[in-house]
């Protein structure tokens, strides 16, 4: 007589309950679904480069770039990294593209759940800046950071406001705030007008911004000429652009590398 | 002994459209001793009368600080209020945890209602035994808020709940204009009025039985208590009450239906009565 097979013995001794291999999957706790590998962000894809910010007189400038970088290729030539979230309220990211927008569409979500409510409250800057530091400490401390760094600006009760969040949730106001390759490049250069002018004008904010930003593409490989800036003042908030500066590339053929 | 065929469970509706278990359960907020809350432009005004259970017993607390810029009194059963001020706590401390802002008022009473139409609805739960009146200042100025053991809320300019709280209703509705415009001092003088208009003539509002508290512009949420109520009592002392209030024992307010029974009503009380504050 032939022995009962191995999977008629399994299907008979362990009906209903855990099969052999499978001892952990108890019926009824719903673990199968969620079983598999663990995924998290070890190096962000497509990236964008730096975020400036800069406080005038009655508002704040924000300032981004639109490339989003493959490592070092150029692959995506108009990619938004500014977003407006209300009329006081606006932000910029750099880092992970993919992770900016998974942040960008909950920040919209609440909005709108924000708005239903209409209750006349609304995100302000502080508490955009408070609610996105927790979430990227939260984040890291899970070791699964949101690949960003994160720069908020806006006016709250008339104040111009600009904060920094990074990746591992580090945060801090400043009058002027540069992210990534800007925090060296542009930074000095922000810090040096404000120094000789603590009180710019819109007007002087905007054409700061835009010297950085040339130098920025001057400096930084992963930068495009083209870019937008998100202005707040008491008026509301705009996102203007794509903008490209003025670039003089003269001194260009001095440089031995060109010649080669 | 069944009061009712229909008022066994929460879930059950009378044929009248009713649920007493609700019903009653808003009658425990008029046993609770009487609190009164009036807002000017720029303040909120909290004033609680208190109550000693016995001789040997100090007088129990009616006033719940929530957070620097809310705070509540309770009519109904303390424990009951106690859940729901932890419940209060806990949202205004995750608010600004998150957001780095005090909890907008509206939400917060919002969050309550949803909070207290869960033991309305479902088997085997009762509903929460105690009214509030909220107190609170935020961007959009003061608010007082009701809030009831049947979920309902009520965004009020000035409210009173609790025992005998009709009279000062009353009083409430005949001074509602001149509220707005009220300094702070003659704010709390009127919520005093109002408090003792709810009083039998020969009981008289104390620094022992009596706390105020006050929340506004510029002004974190302030509870006085004893010593500290007796500057505000001596600006009413010797003035006339109201006429008419504190005579007799007013009904409750409303028309009151004979299916549901007033609980003190009728016969020997059948349960032990709980404490309410």
């Amino acid at each position: 007589m032939a022995l009962p097979t191995e999977t008629d013995m399994s299907l008979e001794f362990w009906r209903n309950g855990p099969t052999p291999g499978g001892l952990y999957n108890f019926p009824g706790q719903g673990t199968s679904t969620k079983m598999g590998p663990i995924k998290k962000t070890l190096s962000p894809m497509v990236t964008g480069t730096s975020v400036l910010g800069v406080k005038f007189d009655g508002g704040i400038i924000l300032a981004a770039d639109m490339l989003g970088s493959y490592g070092s290729l150029a692959r995506f030539m108009h990619c938004p990294r500014l977003m407006k979230v209300n009329d006081s309220t606006v932000m910029g990211a750099g880092g992970d593209y993919a992770d900016f927008q998974y942040i960008k569409s909950v920040i919209e979500q609440r909005v709108i759940d924000e708005e239903c409510m209409n209750d006349g409250f609304q995100y302000t800057p502080k508490s955009l800046f408070s609610w996105l530091t927790r979430i990227m400490y939260n984040r890291r401390s899970r070791f699964n950071p949101l690949w960003n760094t994160i720069v908020v600006g806006g006016l709250q009760d008339g104040e111009p406001f600009l904060g920094y969040v990074d990746k591992i949730g580090t945060a801090f106001k400043a009058p002027s705030v540069c992210s990534g390759y800007g925090a060296y490049i542009a930074q000095p250069i922000l810090r040096n007008a404000l120094e000789k002018q603590p009180n710019l004008t819109e007007q002087q904010a905007k054409e700061l911004i835009d010297q950085c930003l040339t130098v920025l593409h001057y400096r930084d490989a992963r930068s495009l000429n083209k870019y937008q800036i998100a202005i707040v003042t008491k008026d509301g908030a705009r996102i203007e652009g794509p903008i490209s500066s003025a670039t003089n590339w003269d001194i260009a053929e001095r440089v031995g590398f060109f010649d080669e | 002994m069944f009061r009712n065929q229909y008022d066994n469970e929460v879930t059950v509706w009378s044929p009248q459209g009713r649920i007493h278990q609700i019903e009653y359960a808003m009658e425990a907020v008029k046993q609770g001793s009487a609190t009164v809350g009036l807002k000017s432009k720029t303040h909120a005004v909290l004033v609680a009368l208190k109550r000693a259970p016995s001789e040997l017993s100090s007088y129990q607390k009616k006033i719940i600080p929530i957070d620097d810029h809310v705070g509540i009194t309770i009519a109904g059963l303390t424990a009951d209020a106690r859940v729901i001020s932890r419940f209060m706590r806990t949202e205004c401390l995750n608010n600004r945890y998150a957001f780095d802002t005090p909890l907008p008022i509206s939400r917060l009473v919002g969050m309550i209602g949803s909070k207290s139409q869960i033991p309305t609805q479902r088997y085997g739960r009762r509903p929460f035994g105690v009214g509030l009146l909220v107190a609170g200042y935020d961007d959009m100025g003061p608010h007082i808020y009701q809030t009831c053991p049947s979920a309902n809320y009520f965004d009020c300019k000035s409210m009173a709940i609790g025992a005998r709280s009709q009279s000062a209703r009353t009083y409430l509705e005949k001074h509602l204009d001149s509220f707005l415009d009220c300094n702070m001092e003659d704010l709390v003088k009127h919520g005093l009025r109002a408090l003792r208009d709810t009083l039998p003539n020969e009981v008289e509002l104390t620094t022992k039985n009596c706390s105020v508290a006050i929340v506004g512009k510029d002004m974190p949420f302030t509870i006085y208590d004893d010593n500290d109520v007796g500057k505000y009592l001596s600006m009413i002392e010797g003035e006339e009450r109201s006429p008419g209030a504190g005579a007799e024992d007013q009904k409750p307010e409303g028309e009151k239906d004979d299916s549901v029974p007033d609980p003190q009503a009728g016969g020997p009380a059948v349960d032990e009565p709980m404490d309410h504050d």
